[in-house]
């Protein structure tokens, strides 16, 4: 796997017997020895450690920081409190999403989460704040470890006193032997979780304190793509891309009324006319869940249909497989909105049509520490 | 004696007919299975036609004919607990099959397999 970047975690993945595969331009685990099943499960039921280090971490600094950052991205960033993070996204001038991110609020400074794929692209398109007298400082020689699940609090508050007092979406700081850690209690699972930033050169210690922990077992990147799944969460490059709007994303939520029409700052983004004609109408189509009556995933690409022959195509799936926690396939979809909940329509897969129900997402309701 | 394809499948022959299932190295490759759809008992099959689909948590793939032949007889129980094939691979046969010719020779034994998967 040549010209593949390794984490600084790489090694102890090996030790684990992790599976690597090519990533988004990174060797990353898939699966560890107790497979994909097993580790989905096993993070619902205690905790999963996921190394997430492929994501890119940003710092944004300037005295006007946060009003800087609503000229690229559709959120309330200059109402966020300090020591909070919320999620957003990049939009293009067509009202496309390039990306989704964490952006938290710390004080004197923004830090930024983007996904690995994005990471140039994004840097690329927030130097564009510089004209703002905003300075990007991308995050070099820290990992990032995602401790995910119900045991995650009783987990980490042992190594790091502190971390249970964290709310849903708080992010602070706190020294592990001397290390600092920057963390958040979120995820993307659908658990209750943090995510911990940490110097690259601690990071396989503070990974292995972690795992000497019973209830802590590693997760590969097949268990995250099933558990972010079932907990509705979409997938840059899978459930939207640039050729998709929030609306049609169902990330219509994410863009608060103040950034709406008729808000105190309301655009002011790129594609802000398209984003925001389309939220106030309400679009045509939208990222909605799909369950098969059968027992057959209905994975990525497969095409949707209207009736059981013939009929209309109206939509591609854009995530599905198999959910161990709903013990079912479960897929999502870009479908026409008029389509009611509990409506029966039929995804082609091997040339038969099988019927799959329309269910509100997510399908796992997660569990978060408010 | 089993014999083995070069698909990662296992070869029993009972009688005029052979038991197919899938090798442990390739139920380890597949990851946990999830579905298996089954083919018809009295298909005609040709060697090398797809006529079972596996998917795993990962990903969809085909289990093939080995031989030319008539499906005489399917494991009706593993649709239901498709899981069988990554606890018993060997337990858990997918289809009988009976062929034009029952010449296993052409078949990898367990030594020429284990080679082959290294």
């Amino acid at each position: 796997m040549a010209d593949l970047r390794r984490t600084k975690l790489y090694d102890l993945h090996l030790a684990l017997g992790a599976k690597m595969v090519p990533f988004a331009g990174w060797e990353m685990p898939v699966q560890y020895p107790m497979g994909v099943m097993g580790e989905h499960l096993h993070t619902r039921a205690k905790a999963g450690l996921f190394d997430v280090s492929h994501m890119g971490q940003v710092i944004l600094r300037g005295p006007d920081v946060a009003l800087a950052l609503e000229t690229l991205v559709p959120a309330d960033i200059a109402g966020l409190g300090q020591s909070r993070q919320r999620y957003g996204v990049f939009t293009n001038v067509t009202g496309g999403i390039l990306d989704d991110l964490m952006i938290a609020n710390k004080g004197d400074h923004l830090f930024l989460v983007v996904n690995a794929a994005c990471v140039d692209q994004d840097i690329a398109h927030l130097r564009k704040l510089e004209a703002l007298g905003v300075s990007v400082e991308p995050v070099e020689g820290r990992a990032l470890l995602a401790l995910q699940g119900p045991e995650a609090e009783s987990v980490l508050k042992a190594l790091v006193p502190g971390v249970e007092a964290m709310k849903f979406m708080d992010v602070a700081e706190f020294d592990w032997n001397g290390a600092t850690l920057w963390v958040s209690r979120s995820g993307y699972t659908g658990e209750d979780g943090y995510e911990i930033s940490i110097p690259g050169e601690r990071a396989e210690d503070f990974a292995r304190a972690l795992l000497d922990h019973d209830a802590v077992s590693p997760i590969g990147l097949g268990a995250r793509d099933s558990l972010r799944l079932e907990a509705g969460m979409p997938l840059y490059g899978h459930d939207m891309d640039a050729g998709v709007t929030p609306a049609v994303a169902a990330l219509g939520w994410s863009i608060p009324k103040a950034r709406r029409l008729g808000g105190t700052r309301e655009g002011g983004f790129p594609g802000a006319d398209t984003v925001l004609a389309e939220l106030a109408s309400g679009p045509a189509m939208t990222r909605r869940g799909l369950r098969p009556e059968g027992r057959a995933p209905i994975r990525e690409g497969v095409e949707v249909f209207d009736a059981a022959e013939g009929g209309r195509r109206i939509g591609i799936v854009c995530s599905g497989g198999f959910g161990p926690t709903v013990g079912g396939p479960v897929a999502m979809a870009i479908l026409p909105v008029d389509l009611a909940e509990g409506a029966t329509v039929y995804a082609e897969l091997r040339g038969k049509r099988l019927p799959v129900t329309l269910t509100a997402l997510p399908f796992h309701k997660p569990s978060y520490k408010r | 004696m089993l014999k083995y394809t070069e698909d990662h499948e296992w070869l029993k022959q009972d009688g005029d007919e052979i038991i197919v299932g899938i090798t442990a190295h390739a139920s380890e490759q597949l990851g946990d299975v999830v579905f298996i759809e089954l083919p018809e008992v009295g298909r005609e099959v040709e060697a090398g036609e797809e006529i079972v689909v596996i998917e795993s948590v990962k990903a969809a793939s085909d289990i093939v004919a080995p031989v030319a032949g008539v499906v005489t007889a399917i494991n009706e129980a593993l649709p239901d607990a498709p899981g069988a094939v990554n606890d018993d691979p060997l337990g858990a046969w997918f289809f009988r099959i009976k062929p034009t010719s029952v010449d296993l020779s052409e078949f990898m034994d367990e030594a020429a397999y284990n080679e082959l998967i290294g």
